[in-house]
C-alpha cells in the first residue's frame, strides 16, 4: 500500500494502463504540455510521447466523436474533458454515438471509450462552471458511470474503466484531487464496477453518498454518533451504472431508513432514482420515506454565502438523517438551501 | 475524358448504380405500403457519387456516411437482402433491426455507418483516421456528408483537427444543392464548397457527382494523395437528389422544372450511353443489367418479408457488453 493523493492515484492508473496496453491513448485539452488542468496527466507526455498523449484544440464535441471512432476501430482512448461543464457541448457524441453505436449497429462493434471529467462546486466558479451532472449520464442506457470518492477507488475504477468494453463516464471531483488515501501497490489492482463500498457500518439509518458526498456523509455519521447517539451506515456506491443496489437494499432492510446525498440538482437526480428503486424493492422495510439531500434547485450563484448554502454540507445530512428517525422538526432538505427561508 | 476502366468493371459500375436505383425505388414503394417506418432518405440521382467514390476505395479503406446511406452499403457489397431487412426492422437486417434506414452498418466491409445526426459522422470519421494512423496502417477513410453538414459545428472542428493531426481522411461533400428544404444559396454564405475547408487547412477538389467516371477519377486521386501525404483533403461532388429529402418531404422548396433539368443528367443513362458509344455495352447487355437489378431487389424484398421481427426478449441485447465484471444492476 502507498498513500497517494486522488490526482496521483489517477495519474498512476493512466500510467499503468498506458504501459500495459499499446492501444490506450489520451486525448484532451492541455493534458500534455500543460500536464492537465488539474495535473492528473502530469509527466505522461514525457514518458509516452505525443502519439499517445495528445493535446487537442478546444472542440469538445469533436474530441469525444474522435474518441468514438478510434474506439470503434481498435483503440482504447481516454478522453479528458476539462470539466463536466464542457461535456454539455459533447452531448450529441456522448449520447447518440458513444452510448448508442453498439446497440444501433446490432452489436457489430464495441466502443471502449473512457471520458474523464471532474465536477463540483465550492470554488465560486459560478453558474456555468459548477455543474454536477452525474444524473444526466446515469439517465442514458449504454453508458457506464463511475463516481470514485477515494484515491484507491479512483485508481482501481479507472483501470477497470479502461479495460472495459463499454463507454464509461468517469466523474472525478475537483475538491477531491488533493485528498490522500491508501492505494494498493499491485499494478493489476482494479476495482470492479457495481460493487459499493460500505464506509461505515451502522444499524440506525443508511446514508448513500455520491462522490464527494460519501466523505461528507462519513463526517455527518461521526456527528450523528457523537451528538445524537445514532449509528449511521454510510455507503459509497462507487458506480452509478451498474449500481450495487443489492448492498444498498440489504442495508435499508436492516436500518429501515435511508438518506441519499448528492450535489446535483434534485429533480431527476440520483436520489430521485434511488428513492424510487428502494421504494420498489424494499417498501415494506421502510419506516420513513427515503430522504434526499441535494444541491439547491438553482443555477450555482457566484457570491460566496449563496454558493455555500446552494450545495450540501454535513449539517443538512445530519438533519435529514434525524428527520427519517422522527427527530428533526424541519425535514426539508430536498433542493432547499439551508437558511434560505 | 479520363480512361474508362476495363469493360467488365465499367459494366459492374453501371450494374451497381442500377441496383441502387431499383432498390431505392422499391424501398420508396415499401415505405408507402408501411413495410418501412420512420424516415426514409433515398439516394435517387446520387448513384454516380455513391458508386464512383466507393469504387475508388480499396477493400481496406473505410467508408463512413450519413442517414442517406443505403446506396453506400450496397456499393460496398452489403447484400440487398440485409439492407432491405434492416429497413423492414427484421432480424435479418444488417443491424438486426436496431438501426433502421438511418443507421446502416457493415463492419466486415468497412462501411462504418449510417448516422442520423447531420454532421455527426465527421468526428467519428476523423477518429477512424486516427486509428489507422496510430496503428501504422496505410488505409484511408472516406467521410461523406451533405452540403448542409458543412454548417454544423463538427465540420469546422473536425477539419481543423484532421489538418492539425494530418489524419488520412477524404472529406467528401455530397453537394445535392439542399440542406433538407433549404437551398445552398440560402444556407451557405460560401457556395463554392470545394473551398470551404481551406481556411481550416483542408484543400479541396471538385468532381461532377452526376458522372461516375469523373467522380471515381477525382476521388481516387484524392485518396491516393491522402495515402501518400497523410494529410486530409476535401472533395465536393456536385450532384442532385431527384426525390425529396426524405419520403415525408413534399418538396415545396423547388420547382418541377429544376428537377426535370437535373433529370436530363441522370447518371445512369448517361453512363450507359457512354459505354454503348465505347462499344462496351449493347442493348442486350443493358437489358441484362436491368433484369438482374430487378431480380436482386425482388429477392431482397422477399427475404425481408420473411425475416422475423426481433423477439421482445431481445430488447436489451447489446446495450452493454457484459463480461466477467457483471455486477450490480445495469438496468433498474
Amino acid at each position: 500500500m502507498t498513500e497517494l493523493r486522488y490526482r496521483e492515484a489517477l495519474n498512476l492508473a493512466l500510467r499503468e494502463e498506458l504501459r500495459r496496453d499499446e492501444r490506450v491513448l489520451l486525448l484532451g485539452e492541455d493534458i500534455g504540455v500543460f500536464g492537465g488542468a488539474f495535473r492528473v496527466t502530469e509527466g505522461l507526455l514525457e514518458e509516452f510521447g505525443e502519439r499517445r498523449v495528445r493535446d487537442t484544440p478546444i472542440s469538445e464535441n469533436t474530441i469525444v466523436g474522435v474518441g468514438v471512432g478510434a474506439a470503434m476501430t481498435g483503440l482504447r482512448p481516454v478522453v479528458e474533458l476539462m470539466t463536466i461543464n464542457f461535456s454539455l457541448l459533447a452531448f450529441d457524441q456522448i449520447v447518440n454515438h458513444a452510448a448508442h453505436v453498439r446497440y444501433m449497429f446490432g452489436g457489430q462493434v464495441t466502443v471502449p471509450l473512457v471520458i474523464r471529467m471532474p465536477q463540483g462546486a465550492g470554488h465560486q466558479l459560478g453558474p456555468t462552471h459548477s455543474h454536477c451532472l452525474e444524473a444526466m449520464f446515469l439517465h442514458v442506457p449504454g453508458l457506464l458511470v463511475a463516481v470514485p470518492a477515494t484515491p484507491g477507488d479512483a485508481r482501481g475504477l479507472l483501470k477497470t474503466a479502461i479495460r472495459d468494453e463499454n463507454p464509461v463516464i468517469f466523474i472525478e471531483h475537483e475538491s477531491l484531487y488533493g485528498i490522500r488515501g491508501e492505494v494498493p501497490d499491485d499494478e493489476d489492482a482494479c476495482v470492479d464496477f457495481g460493487h459499493a463500498r460500505i464506509c461505515r457500518e451502522g444499524s440506525d439509518v443508511t446514508i448513500v453518498g455520491v462522490s464527494r458526498m460519501a466523505l461528507t456523509a462519513e463526517r455527518a455519521a461521526t456527528t450523528l454518533a457523537d451528538e445524537h447517539d445514532i449509528q449511521a451506515e454510510v455507503i459509497d456506491p462507487r458506480t452509478l451504472r451498474p449500481l450495487d443496489l443489492d448492498t444498498i437494499l440489504a442495508s435499508v432492510r436492516a436500518t429501515n431508513r435511508c438518506v441519499v446525498v448528492e450535489e446535483g440538482w434534485p429533480h431527476g437526480g440520483v436520489g430521485a432514482n434511488l428513492a424510487a428503486l428502494i421504494s420498489e424493492h424494499a417498501f415494506d422495510d421502510l419506516d420513513a420515506p427515503v430522504a434526499r439531500v441535494s444541491g439547491a434547485d438553482v443555477p450555482m450563484p457566484y457570491s460566496k454565502p449563496l454558493e455555500d448554502i446552494a450545495h450540501p454540507h454535513e449539517p443538512q445530512i445530519v438533519r435529514a438523517a434525524l428527520a427519517t428517525l422522527g427527530r428533526a422538526e424541519d425535514s426539508r432538505t430536498v433542493g432547499e438551501a439551508q437558511g434560505a427561508h | 475524358m479520363p480512361d474508362l476502366p476495363e469493360p467488365a468493371l465499367a459494366r459492374e459500375w453501371l450494374a451497381t448504380m442500377t441496383l441502387i436505383r431499383r432498390f431505392e425505388e422499391r424501398a420508396g414503394e415499401m415505405y408507402a405500403r408501411a413495410r418501412i417506418g420512420g424516415f426514409l432518405h433515398l439516394s435517387i440521382g446520387e448513384e454516380a457519387t455513391i458508386v464512383g467514390s466507393a469504387r475508388a476505395l480499396r477493400e481496406e479503406d473505410y467508408l463512413i456516411s450519413t442517414y442517406r446511406s443505403h446506396g453506400n452499403a450496397l456499393a460496398r457489397g452489403t447484400p440487398p437482402e440485409q439492407v432491405m431487412a434492416e429497413l423492414f426492422g427484421r432480424t435479418g437486417g444488417c443491424c438486426g433491426g436496431h438501426g433502421g434506414s438511418m443507421h446502416m452498418f457493415d463492419l466486415q466491409r468497412r462501411f462504418m455507418g449510417g448516422y442520423g445526426i447531420v454532421g455527426g459522422n465527421l468526428p467519428i470519421g476523423a477518429g477512424i483516421g486516427l486509428s489507422s494512423d496510430y496503428l501504422g496502417h496505410d488505409e484511408v477513410t472516406l467521410c461523406a456528408f451533405g452540403d448542409g453538414a458543412t454548417n454544423q459545428g463538427t465540420f469546422g472542428e473536425t477539419l481543423n483537427l484532421a489538418a492539425l493531426w494530418r489524419l488520412p481522411v477524404v472529406f467528401m461533400v455530397v453537394n445535392n444543392q439542399f440542406g433538407m428544404g433549404t437551398s445552398i444559396e440560402r444556407h451557405s454564405a460560401v457556395t463554392d464548397l470545394r473551398r470551404k475547408g481551406e481556411s481550416l487547412g483542408v484543400p479541396g477538389m471538385r468532381c461532377d457527382g452526376m458522372d461516375v467516371l469523373d467522380t471515381r477519377t477525382v476521388v481516387a486521386e484524392a485518396l491516393h494523395r491522402v495515402r501518400e501525404d497523410r494529410r486530409p483533403l476535401l472533395v465536393e461532388a456536385v450532384t442532385y437528389r431527384f426525390r425529396g429529402h426524405s419520403m415525408a418531404d413534399p418538396e415545396e422548396y423547388r420547382t418541377r422544372e429544376e428537377v426535370a433539368q437535373w433529370r436530363e443528367r441522370d447518371p445512369i443513362p448517361q453512363f450507359a450511353h457512354l459505354l454503348e458509344r465505347e462499344g462496351i455495352l449493347d442493348a442486350a447487355g443493358r437489358e441484362q443489367i436491368e433484369h438482374e437489378a430487378a431480380e436482386r431487389v425482388e429477392r431482397a424484398v422477399q427475404f425481408a418479408e420473411s425475416s422475423p421481427f426481433p423477439a421482445p426478449e431481445s430488447l436489451y441485447e447489446d446495450v452493454y457488453v457484459l463480461g466477467e465484471q457483471v455486477h450490480g444492476r445495469y438496468h433498474g
